[in-house]
C-alpha cells in the first residue's frame, strides 16, 4: 500500500494533502528550470570544451614562434636573461577580468590590459635592439593567446563543477524529492479514504441503532394514562360527592 | 567566488630561463612590495620542493589572475598540478623552447579529452 518507499512524516489531513500537492508542483515546476538551466549550461560547455581543445594546440604554436624569436634576441644580443630578471619592477602587462553570465553563471573572461611602458628600452642598446622589440612584441602576441586560453580553461572548469551540480540537484529532485511526495500524498489520499470508509461505517452504526430503538419503541405498547385524582377515573363530577365537613362536622 | 577574480590582474610564471626571460620582456615581471617576484626560475639545479612552495604561494596569492608554468617543470610536481583544481589562478602549462607541447600530459586537456570522449 503507501507504506512502499519513503515518505514525509505528516498528519493525514486534507491540509497536509494540499500542501503537499503544492510543494509537488513546485519540486515539477524546479525540476524543468533546472533541466533547462543544465541543457543551456551543456550547450556552452560543449563550445567551450572545443574552443579550449584548438587553443590549446595553437598555444603550442605560438610558443614555439616566441621560443625562436628569443634564439635571434640570445644570437643577436647574447644573454639578457639576468638583465631582464633584474629589471623588472612593476608589471606592464596585466589582465583585466570581465563577468560573462551564462544562466545565472557568472563566469570570468581575461582581458589583455597593457600599459605602454618604457621598461626594457635600453636592452640591446649596443647591438640587436630589434630583435629585442621584435622578441616583445611576439611574446606580447603569445601572452594575449594565453590569456584567451586561461579564460577559456576557468570557464571551463568553472561550468564543469557548475553542471555537475545542477545535474546532482536534477538529480535528486527527479528520483528522491518527487518520489517522495508522490508517495505522501498517495499515503495521505489513502489514509483520508480509510478515514472516509471509517466515518461511514459509524454513520451506518449510528443509524442502525436509531433504526432499533424506533423499532423497539413501535413495537412496545403505547403507553397508558396514569390515573390521577379518584379510582373511577379521573374526570368526576366534582359536585357529587360531597367531601366532609371539616368544619361543621 | 564571485568577487574573488575582481582584483587579480597579474600573471605568474615558472619556467626556464628563456621562457621567463621572453615573457618578462613582454612586461609581466611585477615585484611587490613585500619584494615577492611573481617567476620562478627554474633549472636543473632547482629542488622539487623549491618548486612545489613557489607553486603554492603564487597559487595562493590574491592579486594573481594566471599562472603559466612550464609543462617540463609541471612534470615534476605532476602529482600537486593534477591535484589543483580552483579556478583562480588559471593554471596553464606552456611549452618550453626545449621541451615541446605535449598535449596528452596537461592535467586540463586530459579532462577535456575525458569528457569529450
Amino acid at each position: 500500500m503507501s507504506g512502499a518507499g519513503a515518505r514525509e512524516n505528516v498528519f493525514a489531513t486534507r491540509m497536509a494533502l494540499t500542501n503537499t500537492k503544492l510543494r509537488l508542483k513546485g519540486a515539477q515546476t524546479g525540476h524543468s528550470l533546472l533541466a533547462k538551466k543544465r541543457d543551456a549550461l551543456t550547450t556552452r560547455f560543449r563550445t567551450i570544451l572545443k574552443k579550449v581543445d584548438e587553443a590549446k594546440r595553437k598555444m603550442g604554436r605560438v610558443m614555439q614562434i616566441a621560443s625562436f624569436s628569443m634564439a635571434e634576441v640570445t644570437y643577436a644580443t647574447g644573454d639578457i636573461s639576468y638583465l631582464v630578471q633584474e629589471q623588472a619592477k612593476q608589471a606592464t602587462f596585466k589582465v583585466k577580468a570581465r563577468q560573462d553570465n551564462v544562466s545565472g553563471v557568472v563566469l570570468p573572461a581575461f582581458e589583455v590590459d597593457r600599459v605602454a611602458g618604457s621598461d626594457f628600452n635600453l636592452t640591446g642598446l649596443g647591438r640587436g635592439g630589434q630583435q629585442v622589440l621584435r622578441a616583445k612584441e611576439v611574446y606580447a602576441k603569445a601572452i594575449e593567446t594565453l590569456v584567451d586560453l586561461a579564460s577559456l580553461q576557468t570557464a571551463f572548469m568553472i561550468l564543469d563543477e557548475v553542471i555537475r551540480a545542477t545535474n546532482r540537484r536534477v538529480n535528486a529532485i527527479e528520483h528522491i524529492v518527487i518520489p517522495r511526495l508522490e508517495n505522501t500524498i498517495k499515503y495521505i489520499l489513502s489514509e483520508l479514504d480509510e478515514m472516509d470508509r471509517e466515518e461511514f461505517f459509524r454513520l451506518k452504526k449510528v443509524q442502525g441503532k436509531k433504526k432499533r430503538d424506533t423499532a423497539a419503541k413501535d413495537a412496545a405498547p403505547p403507553p397508558e394514562f396514569e390515573d390521577f385524582g379518584g379510582e373511577d377515573g379521573g374526570g368526576g363530577d366534582l359536585l357529587s360527592n360531597k367531601d366532609t365537613d371539616v368544619i361543621f362536622d | 567566488m564571485t568577487t574573488s577574480f575582481k582584483n587579480r590582474n597579474l600573471l605568474a610564471v615558472i619556467g626556464d630561463e628563456d621562457s621567463i626571460t621572453g615573457l618578462l620582456l613582454a612586461g609581466i615581471g611585477h615585484i611587490n612590495e613585500n619584494q615577492k617576484k611573481n617567476f620562478l626560475v627554474v633549472d636543473s639545479k632547482t629542488q622539487v620542493s623549491a618548486i612545489e612552495a613557489a607553486f603554492q604561494e603564487l597559487t595562493e596569492r590574491k592579486d594573481i589572475a594566471i599562472l603559466l608554468i612550464n609543462q617540463h617543470v609541471a612534470e615534476k610536481i605532476r602529482p600537486t598540478v593534477d591535484r589543483y583544481q580552483q579556478p583562480f589562478p588559471a593554471l596553464l602549462e606552456i611549452p618550453s623552447k626545449d621541451h615541446p607541447y605535449d598535449p596528452e600530459k596537461d592535467s586540463v586537456l586530459k579532462r577535456v579529452q575525458k569528457l569529450s570522449s
